[in-house]
């Protein structure tokens, strides 16, 4: 027996709740629920169970990265992909999270999705989306990581087309899975030139040599920024930024557990992921670094801008779920990589528990999601909305609560580090202000004021607590979740940076002025923090508390910038005009119709038929007519004399022509 | 080793055939279950060969020799090597689970249906074994009239049409080929493949030849040589712009034959590429490579967008495989170890999984009897079963990681960025598009509702269609995470390709050259001068 049983045998974690897919997918549809439940919320639990045994050891151990070779999947000449699987500081974070609230949403999911068709299938694929998810943050290669980025790909395609009767939501899988390729495609092209570069996809040697690379300068497209700019293409697909951020709000489809762990928590973070454990390639791509950054920076204030005038509960989640991953693609890109995962983990609290509360308040109306068509929710569902005000304060960056600490030190960083001009900071502290904006918008509108719904057709009801027990951790993790940086504000250590300190060392950009100057620095900026999300918070309570007709007639006023908003700058629909029907109609018209139909096989039938027709005319001299096989005798006879004496005849025609 | 193992693996369907005849042709249950265990004895024989192959050898392995015609000299000589064995595997594979497929979906003349099956199986084997030009030619022309009575007599609508231009298609690169080994024969004097001595006969291989410089072509003449036999496999791939015969020969073709033709018959063209093309005609293939990448990326995107666009099922699944053979082309031309280990790979990939497809559209087929995509619609209500195990191999033909037709593609692609990324950025561009006609497809097919009143009480899979399918789905899955297992046996033989294609430049001049009367060009005979000026002054 090894002394670290756990992580010798890493490939447990994910394998378990492969396990319980497989054995729910396959058997599943004959069993009653609670079977399918014990199956499905065992092989998770179990698998949270043995990542905290994993930590523990890891812990036990003195954080050595762990790294274990079980067997070879690819091979071929100089190439290898083994299904290695590591853990290290960032995999302690990553797996905790995704195995922890994976869990946490599992047992919300059992009391959801009660009456819901299809119960096997659905935890058959929200395990199987575990069992990726793990894969993804265990892997200790490229290759192995691009198992779960695809397969995570999968099980959310799966589960946002789960109502697959429902085109708008096959529709949407369909797109999720599409645009991801799309990113996929970068990440692969990535894959290649790093091989290309360094011999290997495995991430301690290769990490090894790119560290030895030198550095490229800002502008200058060299390998490693070429290399980082296909990976965060690739994170930008999976994560949702800018330009490739559109299925996500469609991805709303989906049964809401799996917007809270597929679309919030979890596999929209792999691609933050991806960034912070490629960290030292970036590092050495400014230019890389930069374009991070600013995509970011764009998308988190753009994907806000969207936030405030939705109407879908869900939406306006999955534009501020947009908007929030932009702020940690910002932190890494300002090469504040603890803090974007520091932001990944509180966001992963907060967000899951605003999903799941959402859920909550949808599960109470009966499946309405129009926050117009709520209203003054808080006394019949208390514990809903407790807990949505909890995660609300924590995303608007309110003291104490999680995101402030998260949100504070990215904000931090972009000011300390963006080259003087302080654009970055700028547009994520009016992002911060927008969503303290949004977010207290809904929280009004939901349970607030009058209730604007037929209160006999619609029986309110608080939900079982098995939706309400998740969501009341997941409130305390959203506001103690962030605690770990409580002792930075009185120039403590930063515990949470300290510890991920291995895996980004020496790497996150110095700090230049000194220690004083710095943390009062950081008290200011926090405290311009707070006072924007207070700002947000009281322009939404004067327009939705104090003012309810003023937001319709703001609307009306600025017609044109509420409509663009409101239809989401149009952008889906220019993708559509200029990529998806384009394609289309070339593929039709052009490249099937005419070059394969009309121009290739045309060709081919035309030779056809023109042998066919040469073929027919000779036919006709076999006529079995007696007489006319005379005459082409004759005229053989004539031929065969005329070629045999053709040098004497030759003169003659000579003469004669003369 | 087990001797005649291979002309057992080649001649037992057609002794199989021969016991097939005197049942009477309308007991069908008997012809059935006779042809079945005819092909599972022969999926035996090839596991029997798999098992006592050698790993990590990369020559020919248990060969057979005979002579056969004294002059010209034609031999009867059979060889395996890692590629060619798990062809033959995939070969004696897809035939019992077309037996399989075809159990109750084909009712008249059903004993001529599974004689034509077995000898299908005969020729494409043979076709994958032999190392003499000749007879290689031979059990390619074989295979061709099954193939063809298979669309033509038990196929749909256009069958007769299909049929035709198949076997035209087929005819006009053959030809070509025949063409090129006769030539090849008068430059060299032999058919033989494989470098061997036999006897007084002393018949060394063209190969062998060529690789020690004793045979030297002009460029002229190796294009042209090149370019014959490469026109006939271009044509079986099919190559873009040489595909319009597949999608007409698969949709008409029965699902048996469609599953043959995907899964074995277009491989016949790329095994040609390795085997042939560019160990005979190195520096043409070089010569070529930038064109013929060129018409696999065409094909890659190209197939990809018509097929996104077919209305028609079996003609999407058809485009696809222009599409993804494109891949295997790619890789190949890229001459790199990778690429060339990942063409190999995908050949057997594409074989399950678009064999697996075809298996389902014809099963969607028996219930429906169209292949009309708007004729179907939210089928996964009625048919949970079939719709999963059509997701399954979906998921594997676009490429998903942990099924089978990832592995291949990715090392296609990783290869061939090494040489020339813009090849691979070109030809990735398909694993967008393959999973935009996938899922499409998909969704149109099984998800919403139902419209058409005749698909509520579609019947779900049957045990027997289950067992078809699970046997498929297990294959792949099987083949997405051991590929290790397969390319440890390939690899050999797929880095012998490479080898056989560097020379040695000194010899190539040294020797005087055989019967080449259209060689002797100037250039090469004043570098034998000077070689022997050099020879002699030291």
């Amino acid at each position: 027996m090894p002394t670290q049983p756990m992580l010798e045998y890493l490939w447990i974690i994910p394998l378990l709740p492969l396990v319980g897919s497989a054995i729910n997918g396959l058997f599943g549809a004959k069993w009653s629920n609670a079977i399918v439940n014990s199956v499905a919320l065992g092989s998770t639990g179990l698998s949270f169970l043995c990542a905290l045994e994993a930590v523990r050891e890891f812990f036990a151990q003195g954080q050595v990265l762990v790294r274990r070779e079980y067997f070879d999947w690819i091979i071929a000449g100089n190439f290898r992909a083994g299904f290695d699987l590591q853990m290290d500081q960032l995999t302690v974070v990553m797996v905790l999270v995704v195995t922890g609230v994976g869990f946490l949403i599992h047992i919300y999911s059992t009391g959801y999705m009660a009456h819901e068709g299809g119960y096997y299938r659905f935890f058959s694929y929200l395990n199987l989306f575990m069992f990726f998810m793990l894969i993804l943050v265990l892997a200790a290669n490229y290759v192995l990581l691009f198992v779960g980025w695809e397969g995570v790909g999968l099980a959310s395609y799966l589960l946002i087309g789960f109502y697959f009767l429902r085109k708008s939501a096959s529709d949407a899988g369909k797109k999720a899975f599409i645009v991801n390729r799309i990113g996929d495609f970068g990440f692969m092209l990535g894959m290649f030139l790093l091989f290309r570069t360094f011999g290997t996809l495995d991430f301690t040697t290769l990490f090894a040599k790119a560290g030895q690379w030198p550095a490229e300068a800002m502008g200058v497209y060299g390998t490693l920024t070429i290399a980082s700019l296909l990976l965060f293409m690739g994170a930008c697909g999976k994560s949702a930024q800018l330009p490739l951020y559109v299925w996500l709000p469609d991805a709303m489809e989906g049964p809401t557990p799996v917007s809270a762990l597929i679309h919030a928590a979890t596999m929209v973070t792999a691609g933050v992921y991806v960034v912070a454990r490629s960290n030292i390639l970036f590092v050495h791509a400014p230019t890389a670094m930069f374009v991070v950054a600013v995509v970011g920076c764009a998308t988190a204030f753009f994907a806000a801008t969207i936030g405030l005038v939705q109407t879908d509960i869900k939406k306006v989640l999955a534009y501020s779920t947009v908007s929030q991953l932009g702020y940690m693609f910002l932190a890494c890109g300002v090469g504040a990589f603890s803090a974007g995962i520091f932001h990944l983990m509180t966001h992963a609290f907060f967000k899951a528990l605003l999903f799941l509360a959402a859920g909550s308040v949808i599960h109470a109306m009966g499946g309405e999601q129009d926050m117009r068509k709520m209203g003054g929710l808080w006394k019949t569902i208390p514990w809903t909305f407790a807990t949505m005000l909890i995660a609300t304060l924590a995303i608007a960056g309110i003291p104490l609560f999680a995101g402030f600490f998260s949100k504070d030190a990215i904000l931090f960083a972009a000011f300390q580090n963006s080259g003087g001009s302080h654009i970055l900071y700028i547009f994520g502290l009016l992002t911060a202000l927008l969503t303290s904006f949004y977010m207290f918008r809904l929280i009004f509108l939901t349970f607030s004021g009058k209730q604007r719904f037929d209160e006999h057709k619609v029986h309110i009801h608080e939900s079982p607590w098995s939706m309400l027990g998740p969501l009341v951790i997941l409130a305390l993790l959203s506001i103690f979740g962030g605690w770990f940086a409580l002792p930075t504000f009185f120039q403590g250590p930063d515990y949470f940076s300290n510890f991920l300190a291995p895996i980004f060392a020496g790497r996150e950009l110095a700090e230049t002025t000194s220690e004083v100057l710095v943390h009062q620095l950081e008290l200011i900026l926090a405290g311009v923090a707070v006072a924007s999300a207070l700002l947000g918070w009281a322009v939404a309570y004067w327009l939705y508390v104090k003012r309810p007709g003023k937001p319709e007639r703001l609307a009306k006023s600025m017609a044109g910038v509420y409509n663009t908003l409101l239809n989401k700058y149009y952008v889906d629909e220019l993708y559509a005009a200029v990529i998806v029907r384009p394609l289309v109609w070339l593929s039709t018209n052009v490249l099937w119709k005419t070059v394969d139909a009309g121009v290739i096989d045309g060709t081919v039938n035309g030779i056809a038929q023109g042998t066919g027709v040469v073929g027919d005319q000779v036919r006709q001299t076999q006529s079995g007519n007696t007489r006319s096989y005379a005459v082409w005798v004759l005229v053989g006879a004539i031929l065969v004399i005329a070629v045999i004496f053709w040098p004497i005849l030759k003169p003659v025609a000579g003469m004669a022509q003369r | 080793m087990t001797p005649g193992l291979l002309s057992v693996l080649i001649f037992f369907p057609a002794c199989g055939v021969l016991a097939l005849l005197p049942l009477r042709s309308d007991d069908h249950t008997w012809i059935r279950r006779l042809a079945l265990t005819i092909s599972l004895i022969e999926f035996g024989f090839s596991l029997w060969l798999l098992r006592n192959a050698r790993i990590g050898w990369s020559g020919y392995q248990f060969q057979e020799f005979a002579t056969w015609i004294h002059y010209p000299p034609i031999n009867y000589h059979l060889g395996v090597d890692g590629i060619s064995l798990f062809l033959v595997l995939l070969t004696t594979l897809l035939t019992p689970i077309s037996i399989l497929a075809s159990w109750s979906s084909i009712s008249h003349r059903v004993k001529e249906f599974f004689i034509m099956l077995l000898l299908l199986e005969v020729g494409v084997v043979g076709v994958f074994l032999s190392l003499d030009l000749f007879l290689f030619f031979l059990f390619w022309e074989v295979m061709l009239i099954p193939m063809a009575f298979l669309i033509g007599i038990w196929g749909h609508e256009r069958r007769v049409y299909a049929a035709v231009k198949f076997v035209l298609y087929t005819m006009a690169g053959s030809i070509l080929m025949l063409v090129g080994i006769i030539w090849l024969y008068n430059s060299t004097g032999t058919f033989d493949l494989a470098g061997f001595h036999y006897g007084k006969f002393d018949v060394a291989g063209v190969q062998e030849l060529l690789q020690a410089g004793v045979l030297s072509l002009s460029p002229r003449t190796e294009m042209l040589l090149f370019l014959s036999f490469f026109l006939a496999f271009a044509i079986k791939v099919p190559l873009f712009p040489l595909h319009t015969w597949l999608p007409d020969a698969h949709v008409e073709a029965p699902t048996a034959g469609s599953v043959m033709l995907a899964g074995v018959l277009l491989k016949m063209g790329t095994y040609g590429m390795l085997r042939f093309c560019l160990p005979l005609f190195p520096e043409a293939a070089h010569r070529a490579a930038p064109w013929v990448a060129a018409l696999a990326i065409v094909g890659i995107i190209y197939g990809a967008l018509v097929a996104m666009v077919q209305p028609n099922l079996k003609k999407l699944v058809a485009y696809s495989s222009v599409s993804h053979l494109g891949f295997v082309v790619l890789g190949i031309f890229a001459f790199n170890n990778i690429s060339i280990q990942g063409a190999v790979y995908q050949m057997l990939a594409h074989g399950i999984s678009t064999g697996a497809l075809f298996l389902l559209v014809g099963m969607l087929y028996d219930r429906r009897h169209t292949f009309e995509m708007s004729e179907f619609g939210g089928l996964a209500m009625p048919m949970p079963k079939l719709a999963a195990f059509f997701l399954f191999v979906a998921l594997s033909s676009l490429g998903l990681p942990i099924l089978n037709g990832f592995v291949g593609e990715y090392l296609i692609l990783l290869g061939t960025y090494q040489v020339h990324w813009t090849w691979a950025a070109w030809a990735a561009t398909g694993v967008i598009l393959s999973a935009c006609y996938l899922l499409w497809a998909y969704q149109r097919v099984f998800f919403g509702e139902i419209t058409h009143d005749k698909n509520r009480t579609l019947p779900d899979i049957s045990s027997r269609e289950r067992g078809i399918l699970i046997a498929m789905a297990v294959i792949t899955l099987w083949m997405g995470i051991g590929s290790a297992y397969i390319i440890r046996r390939t690899a050999g033989s797929s880095q012998a390709v490479l080898d056989q294609m560097t020379r040695p430049q000194m010899h190539e001049a040294a020797t005087p050259k055989l019967r080449t009367p259209q060689d002797a060009t100037p250039r090469t005979a004043q570098r034998t001068q000077l070689a022997a000026e050099r020879l002699g002054t030291r």
